[in-house]
């Protein structure tokens, strides 16, 4: 009988082993006493008990060796380990400046996607009250699909003001956003504004510069952003100054706020105007919405109590609608449920058509990912590099041991080195993102800033140091110092054959990551530049819009459209609904012959346009004829395009008769189809063209817009000015702020080509640093193969052979890479490109090129090494040693 | 100070190692100390005082024999040193030289 083995381990593994063999002998006897004494289990039990009397008093004190040590943590020992780490790297001066390098490019543009990231989730956090503010919203369900609103009728925000006052600290009411024109004397400049109540400055903790947060009490004030106020008042004090809106409001400035930063939902809005002006201005509020249940128009801000949740005022707040519909039927069947939606999910939560849109967290997915990617790459490098060389030190590790040194001083050795570049990386890498980021910020449309003050960044920073110094050095460290160093100095010691086999599954790693990413690169610039391809139904060129923002333009369009063409700068000019790069307005309610009586509601663009729109904007027609002048029935005429014709299911559609019934009133208006003009993208162009109607009176309102086509035979540069002139002698009061509809088509593709030029950054970055790896791996093998290369030439090889074996190794690996890539990346592009309607084929050659692409570009790195070696006289390789 | 200071239990140990003159290694003291006090000592409490006398001078060791029951281990077998010796004797003095100055000796209790 003896006592419990693992004890025995147990106290093998923490007893120092100068005091091990008597402190187990007693452990030994005194259980073989006791089992005399108290019986087994009792002395097992014992005998545990000892053992962790052992254990703790080892804890606190403990002696590692049989021989005393210079303290490990010696300053001494420190600098000695600090000054051989750099006369190391001095020494392989290339092999350190890859290491650094490679390194540091990596950390950079892991730091740039860190701030990225870090921008998109500290999405409005600037007001104070960020985690208490929520829009109220409602969710409707209708046949089964649920939607959300965030449009709200105004009689909710009233029951919210009084029937539930105490759930919340503050109720803020708030117009729509759009764009006004703001006038200071002679200053007149387009701003987007919102009119909110007179809380809200308080609610969103504006920082004012001048006045004060009240300043929205009095009903005909204004309050500026500061950008707004200097481009305005230039740089003095603007308060109690006089200005007007759109020219008819007069307004008094009470105050200018900081301007709100652009990670912030409400740096859209540059001024905040009472709510009320807005009520006093919009009579119909006054008349008809006060008390109507169905006007939606409203939206409500609100802010809860400390201490309460989101979830728990929603649950409250639930019926504040439905319970009140009892005169709208229709409604109260959608089951409305209000409900808070915090400030914090605003950016990265929002909704698109009723469902939560995955595109924005996606987003910041994929930059974490891509980051962590490269970071990885770069890590790769430093590891590879490290354990490849290190097996050229294993002689250092024996000489320093013969010496005297202990394990641990060689750990502390490898490790110092590894910190040490991994140090200087992050220095490297710090001033690569401080000269990078104006570029970034740029590219990402962001104003990020090096958070130089924030601890949580140099914790981050630190913490990387830490596991990447960790990570790379380990190998060395605890490897290598195991070495006997007899075996090591007598030269029987040989690495294992298959030491080399976690090298090679890292340099795939990193071949397949960077094809992967070449490959996506080229689908998303295929996708981008296939969608420009499209045809677009309209002449762009020339073609500038601009919007009737005031009332300054009633009755003149007239005149103004007889003094434009006089100056002979503009070919043609028209009117429409919204910009040509928008359908700003769809409806239902159509009727024709033969309409198929199964069929669910329409949903039509119908627009309003003036005569010569077709002619302004080059319509392209299929059938018929655009809206004449000489015509005076033509005001009942309509133009489709294809797709509504298709849609209607109309071989022949023009001649047909088409009736629109409005639902509020019931009112029908009965049009003839004129004309049908091929489809015009308007809206995105990854989408299926939206069936449209054009017509030049219907239910839904008027023209806003105004269509300029400049004459192709006069130069943009003196057209303009000409334009401008009739327009400032026409509508003197409005600011001369156009929009060139092929710009305005172009940024339809920005999302798409801002991905695709990250996507190139990174993948240019991730192929650059595996190259970079790989480099410093073929010189090392190169090196370590000298000799071999000396005897094979001098036995009859040639360059081409000794080329051909060193570059076969490397050769391999990036086929296999490119075999794990293609169809990783060919899986994900093709989930990427289902959210496209109108896209593009991933075509075989796109895999064929990137891949050919990694191998010619391995074959040129490693061949530089390759030849080099092989062009080395075997007398100088075979001498040397 | 003349002397190195000594614990309670130090000097209890350092005590035990003496009288057993020339048989006490780490179980030994133990049981003795047990034994004699009544204490319930802990081996790992023994070997931490023997290790401080030692570093201080008080006791000295050699490795003994082996035995069966060790299992073929051999015991850390401890000797006071001169200076140990001195050291419990100067203790004695002090406290006799106490003891002797107590002008009410305490009697042994009979009853209650």
């Amino acid at each position: 009988m003896s006592p419990p083995r693992f004890a025995d381990r147990i106290l093998q593994f923490f007893c120092s082993p100068d005091q091990l063999e008597e402190i187990q002998g007693d452990m030994h006897e005194e259980f073989a006493w006791q089992l005399r004494r108290v019986g087994e289990r009792r002395a097992r039990w014992r005998c545990w008990w000892d053992v962790l009397g052992f254990v703790l008093s080892f804890a606190l004190k403990r002696r590692s060796t049989e021989y005393s040590t210079t303290h490990l943590t010696n300053p001494i020992m420190i600098r000695n380990y600090f000054k051989i780490a750099f006369r190391n790297l001095a020494k392989n001066k290339g092999f350190s400046a890859i290491n650094i390098g490679g390194l540091a490019v990596g950390m950079a543009v892991a730091m740039l996607n860190g701030l990225w990231i870090w921008d998109e989730l500290s999405f409005d956090t600037y007001h104070q009250n960020y985690d208490r503010i929520a829009q109220v919203m409602t969710k409707e369900t209708e046949e089964g699909t649920t939607w959300t609103n965030n449009s709200m009728p105004y009689p909710l925000s009233t029951e919210l003001k009084t029937t539930y006052r105490n759930e919340f600290v503050r109720i803020v009411n708030g117009s729509w956003i759009s764009e006004y024109i703001l006038s200071a004397g002679d200053n007149k400049i387009a701003r987007k504004g919102q009119f909110l109540d007179e809380e809200a400055p308080d609610m969103l903790s504006l920082k004012m510069i001048y006045g004060s947060r009240a300043g929205l009490h009095d009903p005909n004030s204004i309050l500026l952003s500061a950008s707004t106020a200097e481009a305005l008042f230039g740089k003095t004090d603007p308060t109690n100054r006089a200005m007007r809106l759109n020219n008819k409001i007069d307004v008094k400035v009470t105050g200018v706020y900081e301007d709100l930063p652009l990670n912030t939902q409400f740096n859209e809005i540059k001024f905040v105007s009472p709510f009320e002006l807005w009520v006093n201005q919009n009579p119909w509020i006054k008349e008809r919405a006060l008390h109507d249940w169905s006007n939606h128009f409203l939206r409500i801000y609100a802010e809860i109590k400390p201490g309460d949740t989101f979830d728990a005022v929603s649950a409250r707040i639930k019926d504040a609608e439905l319970k009140n519909l009892a005169n709208f039927k229709e409604q109260a069947a959608r089951t409305p449920q209000a409900f808070l939606f915090p400030m914090s999910q605003w950016h990265l939560h929002k909704f698109k058509r009723g469902m939560p849109d995955p595109e924005p967290l996606r987003m910041v997915w994929m930059v974490g990912v891509i980051g962590g990617f490269v970071l990885l790459l770069a890590c790769i490098n430093f590891m590879n590099l490290s354990t490849a060389r290190s097996e050229k030190r294993a002689k250092e590790v024996g000489i320093r041991k013969a010496v005297g040194s202990v394990r641990t001083q060689l750990i502390n050795q490898f490790f110092s080195e590894s910190f040490l570049v991994t140090t200087l990386a992050l220095l490297v890498a710090l001033v690569l993102v401080t000269l990078s980021l104006g570029w970034f910020n740029n590219l990402a449309a962001k104003q990020m800033t090096m958070p130089w003050r924030n601890p949580w960044f140099w914790a981050a920073s630190l913490g990387f140091i830490v596991l990447t110094g960790l990570l790379a050095g380990s190998y060395p460290a605890l490897y290598l110092s195991s070495f006997q160093p007899v075996k090591v100095l007598k030269g029987t010691f040989r690495v294992g054959r298959f030491a080399s086999v976690p090298r090679k599954v890292l340099v795939v790693v990193q071949f397949t990551v960077s094809i992967a990413l070449i490959i996506s690169t080229i689908i998303v610039y295929r996708q981008v530049q296939y969608a420009k391809n499209r045809p677009v139904g309209y002449t762009r060129e020339g073609l500038i819009t601009m919007a009737m923002k005031s009332n300054d333009f009633d009755g003149k369009y007239e005149v103004l459209r007889a003094e434009l063409k006089n100056t002979g700068a503009v070919a043609e000019i028209s009117q429409s609904m919204g910009k040509m790069t928008e359908v700003v307005s769809g409806n239902g309610g159509f009727d024709w012959k033969g309409r198929d009586p199964r069929r669910g509601e329409d949903n039509f663009g119908t627009l309003a346009v003036s005569l010569n729109h077709g002619k302004t904007v080059g319509w392209q027609f299929v059938q018929g004829r655009d809206f004449s002048s000489k015509l005076a029935s033509d005001s009942a005429g309509m133009v489709i395009n294809e797709s509504a014709a298709r849609d209607m299911g109309l071989k022949n559609p023009v001649g047909e008769t088409v009736r629109w019934t409005w639902s509020r009133t019931n009112k029908v208006l009965t049009y003839r189809i004129l004309g049908v003009v091929r489809d015009m993208v308007m809206q995105s162009p990854y989408d299926p063209i939206q069936p449209a109607i054009f017509y030049l009176k219907g239910h839904n309102g008027g023209v806003s817009n105004i269509n300029i086509k400049l004459n192709p035979a006069v130069s943009i540069r003196d057209a303009l000015p000409k334009v401008e002139a009739v327009f400032k002698k026409i509508v003197p009061l409005v600011p001369f702020e156009y929009q060139f509809v092929d710009q305005e088509y172009a940024l339809k593709f920005a999302a798409e080509e801002r991905v695709g030029k990250l996507a190139t950054f990174f993948a240019v970055l991730a192929i650059f640093i595996s190259c970079l790896g790989l480099f410093g791996l073929a010189s090392f093998v190169a090196e370590q193969r000298t000799k071999e290369i000396g005897i094979r030439k001098v036995l009859g090889a040639s360059v081409t052979n000794l080329w051909r074996m060193l570059s076969k190794d490397f050769v391999v690996l990036v086929v296999i890479a490119c075999l794990i890539a293609g169809p990783l990346a060919g899986y994900f592009m093709d989930q990427w490109l289902q959210k496209y309607t109108y896209r593009d084929d991933i075509a075989w050659w796109i895999f064929a090129v990137s891949g050919a692409g990694a191998l010619v570009l391995t074959l040129l790195t490693v061949s530089y090494q390759a030849i080099k070696a092989a062009l080395v006289n075997p007398v100088k390789s075979l001498k040397s040693e | 100070m003349k002397r190195g200071y000594l614990g309670e239990f130090e000097e209890i140990v350092l005590l035990t190692v003496a009288v057993m003159e020339g048989g006490a290694y780490g179980v030994a003291i133990t049981h003795e100390i047990c034994e004699q006090t009544g204490r319930a000592v802990r081996l790992n409490q023994v070997h931490a005082a023997l290790e401080r006398l030692e570093d201080k001078g008080m006791l000295k060791s050699e490795m003994g024999e082996p035995t069966a029951e060790r299992g073929g281990r051999r015991k850390r077998l401890f000797t006071t040193t001169a200076y140990g010796r001195r050291t419990l004797q100067e203790i004695q003095e002090v406290r006799e030289s106490f003891w002797a100055k107590l002008l009410n000796p305490f009697r042994p209790a009979t009853s209650l």
